[in-house]
């Protein structure tokens, strides 16, 4: 029998990624380097916004097996703190210039689509429907970002110097991808989640191949945000989040009542 | 960065059988990012199942000041218009 509330927990760590990384690509629109580029990087966001939507209304079902109605996906995306968001620290950090945007994408869109193909095949039906739903959308992520990083890591000399930079100050959050906690692996042994640390050594493949093309480095191992420390999985972010949370929640909290 | 990459002009075919119709023109660096930013920007709303795209430099066209010559003699050729034969309702695309 699976516990409602780890259940609970861990879609919102799906769906929380998911609606973080699509609010800051959602920062670039009408300010992308190129009217191309705008649209292209906003429909990854609109991607991500979608699936969120599906995890967050799972979320509020599996909330409403014990405690009904249980919370609308709205209810739940503008109406928690940021102590309450479970997503990977990873997608909360800044936009930055162009190539932290896409090295960031990069490096969650390889885990991302590892880990929505293991969910295919999750026991939780519902799971494994929406899984199945993303794992198109995420595979043309996987290219986009990827092409991207090539394009930038063997083009000029700036180009370069930019990207692997990115990649350096975000080596340290890509730990957390595979952090397995207690939430986790009660769900991996039930068969719903992904194992995420069997994912990893895929990921270094996947990721290592892409910058060995790209000319990059891939960046010396440093401390990493891990399975040991509690991380965004848990609740625990970085200051960026809450402005994040600010921008996104500031007009449905001051308007409750508001309709499109 | 726009103003540096050339301008591509891009064609979709929106289904089989249909040949690919001119939609519009984008900025890319090379033929493989004209396609990839063609996907985003013109088959966002499900529009399309094969792009084709080409340089706009490579596109020659015709000249508004001979478009008498050109066009005009065929004005009052009706006999070239298949307007006399009775077409069935379920032929479609001619």
């Amino acid at each position: 029998m699976i516990d409602n509330r780890l259940l609970f927990d861990y879609v919102l760590r799906l769906a929380d990624s998911d609606l973080v990384l699509a609010q800051r690509l959602g920062e670039w629109v009408g300010k992308g380097p190129a009217l191309e580029e705008d649209i292209a990087s906003t429909n990854v966001a609109l991607d991500l916004l979608g699936q969120a939507r599906l995890w967050l209304a799972y979320a509020g079902e599996i909330e409403a097996r014990d405690a009904p109605p249980g919370r609308t996906e709205d209810r739940l995306a503008y109406f928690r703190d940021s102590s309450e968001f479970r997503n990977l620290l990873l997608v909360e950090q800044p936009n930055g210039n162009y190539a932290d945007t896409l090295a960031r994408q990069f490096l969650f869109d390889h885990w991302h689509l590892l880990t929505i193909g293991a969910l295919t095949r999750s026991r939780d039906a519902r799971i494994a429907a929406i899984a199945t739903k993303a794992v198109k959308e995420v595979r043309y992520h996987v290219d986009r970002s990827s092409h991207w990083v090539v394009r930038l890591g063997d083009g000029t000399d700036e180009s370069h110097a930019r990207m692997q930079a990115a990649l350096d100050a975000l080596w340290m959050y890509t730990g957390e991808l595979f952090a397995v906690d207690a939430t986790e692996r009660a769900l991996i042994d039930a068969g719903v989640a992904a194992d995420v640390q069997a994912l990893e050594a895929p990921w270094q493949t996947a990721v290592r191949d892409a910058l060995s093309e790209a000319t990059l480095d891939v960046p010396t191992d440093q401390w990493m945000q891990g399975a040991r420390s509690r991380g965004g999985k848990q609740g625990v972010h970085t200051e960026h989040l809450s402005h994040l949370l600010a921008e996104m929640q500031a007009l449905p909290r001051t308007y409750p009542e508001a309709r499109w | 960065m726009s103003a540096e990459w050339p301008l591509w002009e891009v064609f979709i075919r929106s289904q089989h059988g249909l040949a690919h119709k001119h939609v519009g023109s984008l900025h890319a660096p090379d033929a493989e990012m004209a396609i990839r930013n063609a996907r985003d920007v013109y088959t966002r709303r499900n529009e399309g199942i094969s792009i084709w795209v080409a340089r706009s430099a490579d596109i020659h066209a015709s000249s508004p000041g001979d478009r008498a010559p050109l066009f005009e003699p065929s004005n009052d050729k009706v006999y070239r218009h298949p307007t006399f034969f009775p077409m069935p309702e379920e032929v479609k695309h001619i």
